[in-house]
């Protein structure tokens, strides 16, 4: 077992070594700008194309519809304040949920503030939005529905494909977030009837600072970043080669391993969570119990506090995230805990681990170990806890 | 989801050996402040010796024990507040401030300065609650909060 035990694969992931073999010769070799003329250029070029093409068969779209952004946060804003802007004739309503990131639910304020009226969707207690509830917040002002493809701290998979025929039933564009969901699940555009998606490619083994925007064709937006001809004059800036060639080679590695990958988290997750909940008492697991993604577990421990437990597990060498407000910097816990209707003290005790094809079962029986200790020594310092034991519990 | 916080190695080693956890039976006082709410709880004990004492600030904090639900330096600073306040008297104890547990803790990172504030009122807390049972009057002491919002108010 290596010294650290990384599990928290929805913050980031590690490169993988094919990617990062693919990526090396764009930083030493075929520096050249795919922009320029000369053939030493046509390198470049000629793999950004690759890359596109690659993503785009991924996905069931057309290359001229894949745009290479610099990460998920980006394309998300651009899909929000592109769609907001281009319809604005239209309407100025927007439908999104009160689980998104904060990617979705910050632009959706600053929208607010230009005039933009969004509806913030409640979901059920496992995190799913409800489709006749969507249904009933469209109105003939709504120009754009946004619901992310899974969520990134409790991992629930929302009922994409009937959020999309909805959308299209009232002629409303479908965005969706799938910045957990790409490269972990296979998506089909046409299929989900999506019409924009946003993609990150550190979250499936790609680099940081890449990401695409998938925009259907008859999708009417303007520019994000003004400056240049790159991406057919929607999204300037010298093309990152790098990071294109490395989101390509990540989306072909995910599409040649995702079921092994799946099946390989699936196993420890499911491991992990029936050891932790049959072990560890006063325990909740918090999400889907089967519409999630493959490698994510979320638990909250009552009568503790998650940035605690968080330094803890980092002493032990174990990298994991928690939904507590003290590591949020805000006094609230996670909005989407609180929206799956945790009460804040249940909230705050929560732990996300997320796997990866490189965890091993040795990693979730030592995390385990770890965790059993590390949340009796902080109930055993718990106000909470010594009430709940003095009523007689 | 989550942000860096970075603590003092002081912090860290009251973190990771909290001092005085624990309960006191039949305390002479005990304070609770803060709510689960906001994600910080804590609960001191004292264990004050007055037998000789001519005035009530003259009392003898014994001994003194915490339990604390919350972050990091919430621990930290009602670790390191039992600390001072220990075989110290109950006119020293008051005189605990939020600025000295942050300065014997190193320094608090600015998201975490309402956890100082939380231990100087779990003391005051328990103080107030030993004053009560005793039937006394503490000079310079001010009723018990339930959390530091109200005293910011």
């Amino acid at each position: 077992m290596s010294d650290l035990v990384y599990m928290d694969n929805a913050a980031t992931t590690k490169v993988a070594p094919e990617v990062y073999e693919a990526i090396k010769p764009y930083f030493e070799e075929y520096y050249g700008n795919a922009s320029s003329v000369y053939r030493f250029a046509g390198e470049a070029r000629k793999v950004v194309d690759e890359a596109r093409e690659t993503v785009a068969e991924f996905l069931g779209a057309k290359a001229n519809e894949i745009y290479f952004t610099g990460g998920g946060s980006e394309s998300d804003n651009w899909a929000l304040k592109g769609i907001a802007h281009a319809l604005k004739n239209k309407g100025n309503h927007i439908i999104t949920t009160k689980i998104e990131h904060h990617a979705i639910l910050h632009t959706c304020e600053y929208l607010e503030r230009q005039g933009f009226e969004i509806t913030y969707l409640d979901v059920d207690e496992y995190g799913r939005v409800i489709p006749s509830e969507l249904e009933k917040n469209i109105r003939p002002d709504t120009i754009l529905i946004s619901i992310m493809f899974a969520n990134n701290e409790i991992g629930t998979i929302e009922p994409i494909k009937e959020i999309g025929a909805i959308a299209h039933k009232h002629g409303v564009l479908f965005h969706t977030d799938a910045v957990q969901a790409y490269g972990h699940i296979r998506i089909d555009v046409d299929e989900l009837n999506i019409d924009l998606l946003s993609a990150s490619g550190h979250k499936f083994n790609g680099p940081k600072g890449i990401g695409i925007l998938y925009i259907r064709n008859s999708v009417k937006i303007g520019p994000f970043i003004h400056g240049g001809a790159q991406e057919r004059s929607r999204r300037a800036g010298t093309h990152n080669t790098p990071g294109i060639v490395g989101f390509g080679a990540a989306t072909k590695l995910a599409n040649e391993r995702l079921e092994a990958r799946h099946a390989h988290e699936i196993e420890l997750r499911d491991y992990l969570v029936s050891r932790v909940i049959t072990e560890i008492p006063y325990t909740k697991y918090n999400g889907h119990p089967t519409e999630r993604l493959s490698n994510n577990a979320n638990f909250s421990f009552r009568f503790i506090e998650g940035e605690s437990l968080l330094i803890m597990l980092d002493g032990e060498n174990v990298c994991a995230s928690s939904g507590s407000a003290c590591t949020s910097g805000s006094l609230d816990p996670s909005h989407v805990l609180l929206a799956i209707g945790l009460p804040h003290e249940i909230a705050h005790g929560s732990l996300r681990l997320t796997l990866s094809e490189y965890n091993t079962r040795e990693e979730v029986d030592f995390v385990i170990d770890k965790l059993k200790t590390i949340v009796e020594r902080l109930r055993s310092m718990s106000p909470l806890y010594e009430d709940f034991v003095k009523a007689g519990n | 989801m989550s942000q860096v916080i970075e603590y003092s190695e002081k912090v860290m080693d009251h973190f990771n050996h909290p001092r005085n956890v624990g309960e006191i039976e039949n305390p002479s006082g005990v304070g609770k402040v803060g709510n689960a709410k906001c994600g910080d709880i804590m609960r001191i004990y004292l264990d004050i010796d007055d037998s000789s004492a001519k005035k009530p600030e003259d009392g003898i904090i014994r001994d003194v024990k915490f339990k604390t639900f919350g972050c990091g330096a919430a621990v930290a600073t009602s670790s390191i507040a039992t600390e001072i306040i220990k075989g110290k008297t109950v006119g020293e104890a008051l005189k605990l401030t939020n600025k000295a547990v942050q300065e014997a803790l190193g320094g608090l990172p600015a998201v975490k300065i309402h956890c100082s504030l939380l231990a100087e009122e779990a003391v005051h807390a328990a103080l107030w609650d030993y004053a009560e049972k005793k039937g006394i009057i503490i000079e310079g002491l001010e009723p018990a909060v339930k959390d530091i919002e109200e005293r910011a108010e």
